[in-house]
């Protein structure tokens, strides 16, 4: 069918658009110029080198690292307990608090990051790394609330009743039961907010105190003079480290799953 | 447990830290920021509480403003529309194909999602830029001598947002193509429809809710941001959400960014209150499932 072949194509050249411009720049980290663009002149590390040297953008890797590592931590622990209230009881309201907890994406991030801003303002506190930690914390929660929600729809019901039947609480049943249930659920969540959190930069720049950067604000300053080859290799390590973690993590976790059954 | 009628409040006790975490970072600072924008700006930083209409009469009056809030619709409209083309038809190939590693293809769709969106949207000045790839072949070919010019202006900021974006189209709209009955397809043609009317008449109307879920979603995000025409625009790419950045982060005046956040905040709040009265909010949050 030649319409198909069409479709084909078409798809293979969105696919092309979506990652050609990934690829270049992963290519430019090992290209062996002074500039950060092409033409290629040869292979070279010599940027990885200077990266490692570069005590700015190890700074910014440690704050965007802990900020990342703390965000999926809060935001995962309250996403999860919410998400149990919606999916294991019934109450009245629950379609509003379903809006209300999904409410910070509907929300421009922009508009939320001055808004938070005039609130800190008016509370005379300076900007810290608390407000990122609370403020990426919140643009999170809706994503972990979301992915949680899915997927502990599909644990039954009647695991967790079997437990109390046999005479285990409400908490024994939750840490014994439910929680290494939904553990796959709260990995997921938490690489999420982990992942939003360390990519953010919309807000980041509204709410970092001054003299503190992560990546992606460090990145978003250098951009100001050249492009330089730096950046290409700190992309590289970044598209490692935000693809490779999560493919890591999901392929373990299929390993183990097969292991076990 | 569920028949009792009396009030059970466990399932507070577990919303209860997300929901003042919402209040305190979103239904308050949103206040706050309608609060502000009656504030008069006095000097840098420095501001007055007051109720007054100055910095909504400037907003009004000042065509600057009304410049700025016609380029955002207009980019966005542009963005929405040229990402749901490119969208559509990958999103369809990946819903009815027989290839056997179908998932590998989902997977490449959710895969940029991970990708920073910093490295994303200036890995295109490799592409487009006076160094970039496109001069590259096109000087190589010797179709050209000097690099031509194709980086810092409209057309990058567009290509920008519509390669971040795009996923969450393709995503929302095989969703609702892959909910489709597969069988609606072939009873349309034996019926004696054309392989074309089929997809018109039947696919196509079916997949609306996916297609208008993705629509809403790039077309808020791309009204909302201003990172994307600082790295890849020129002076005068700028979006409403530039001048909040310039009044806040350059000015330091925070009533007219207040005024100006809480007009973004409503005009994209319209759009979604359109959305969810036609489609309902139920279809966004299938892509997540």
């Amino acid at each position: 069918m030649r319409v198909w072949t069409l479709l084909k194509v078409y798809s293979v050249l969105v696919y092309i658009f979506m990652f050609a411009p990934i690829a270049v720049v992963l290519l430019l980290a090992f290209n062996n110029s002074q500039f950060g663009g092409f033409p290629i002149e040869g292979f070279s590390l010599r940027w990885f080198v200077k990266l490692s040297e570069n005590e700015a953008i190890i700074r910014a890797f440690r704050t965007s690292l802990s900020l990342g590592a703390l965000t999926a931590l809060i935001s995962t622990t309250i996403g999860v307990l919410a998400s149990l209230a919606l999916v294991r009881y019934q109450f009245r309201g629950k379609d509003f608090i379903t809006t209300f907890l999904i409410s910070p994406v509907l929300v421009p991030e922009t508009v939320l990051a001055v808004g938070v801003l005039i609130f800190l303002r008016w509370l005379s506190m300076p900007r810290s790394f608390l407000l990122l930690l609370v403020g990426h914390s919140i643009i999170a929660l809706p994503f972990v609330v979301l992915v949680v929600q899915a997927r502990l729809v599909g644990i039954k019901k009647e695991y967790e009743e079997a437990a109390r039947s046999l005479g285990a609480n409400s908490v024994q049943t939750f840490f014994q039961i439910t929680l290494p249930l939904l553990m796959p659920a709260v990995f997921a969540g938490a690489l999420f907010a982990f992942t939003i959190s360390f990519d953010n930069i919309t807000a980041t720049i509204f709410w970092r105190p001054s003299g503190m950067e992560t990546v992606p604000t460090q990145i978003f300053g250098m951009l100001r003079n050249s492009i330089s080859p730096e950046i290409n290799a700190l992309g590289f390590v970044m598209i490692v480290i935000t693809v490779g973690v999560p493919v890591l993590a999901g392929g373990l976790a299929r390993y183990f799953s097969r292991k076990r059954t | 447990m569920a028949e009792s009628k009396e009030f059970d409040p466990r399932p507070w006790y577990l919303l209860a830290p997300s929901m003042l975490a919402i209040i305190a970072l979103v239904v308050i600072p949103m206040s706050f920021i309608l609060v502000y924008s009656f504030y008069e700006n006095l000097d840098l930083a420095i501001d007055r509480v007051a109720f007054q209409f100055g910095n909504w009469q400037e907003l009004l009056t000042d065509s600057y403003y009304h410049t700025a809030i016609w380029k955002t619709l207009r980019l966005s409209v542009i963005v929405t529309v040229l990402a749901a083309i490119l969208g559509y038809i990958p999103a369809y190939f990946i819903a009815m194909t027989k290839y056997r590693h179908k998932w590998l293809l989902l997977l490449l769709l959710i895969l940029p999602f991970w990708v920073s969106f910093i490295i994303r949207t200036l890995s295109w000045i490799h592409i487009l830029g006076n160094q970039g790839a496109v001069n590259g072949i096109l000087m190589w070919l010797g179709l050209t001598d000097a690099p031509i010019s194709m980086m810092f202006n409209e057309f990058a900021v567009i290509v920008g947002f519509i390669h971040v974006f795009l996923p969450y189209m393709i995503l929302n709209v095989y969703v609702s193509l892959e909910g489709i009955d597969e069988n609606l397809e072939p009873a349309a043609r034996t019926l004696g429809a054309t392989p074309w009317q089929a997809f018109r008449e039947v696919t196509l109307p079916l997949s609306l809710p996916g297609l208008a879920a993705g629509s809403l979603l790039v077309f808020v995000l791309t009204g909302g941001s201003y990172v994307t025409p600082l790295i890849l625009g020129g002076p005068g790419d700028f979006l409403f959400g530039n001048l909040i950045y310039d009044a806040v982060v350059v000015e330091l005046n925070w009533p007219m960014g207040a005024t100006l956040s809480f007009t973004l905040l409503i005009l994209l709040s319209l759009v979604v209150a359109l959305y969810s009265r036609l489609m309902g909010m139920n279809q966004l949050s299938k892509a997540f499932g």
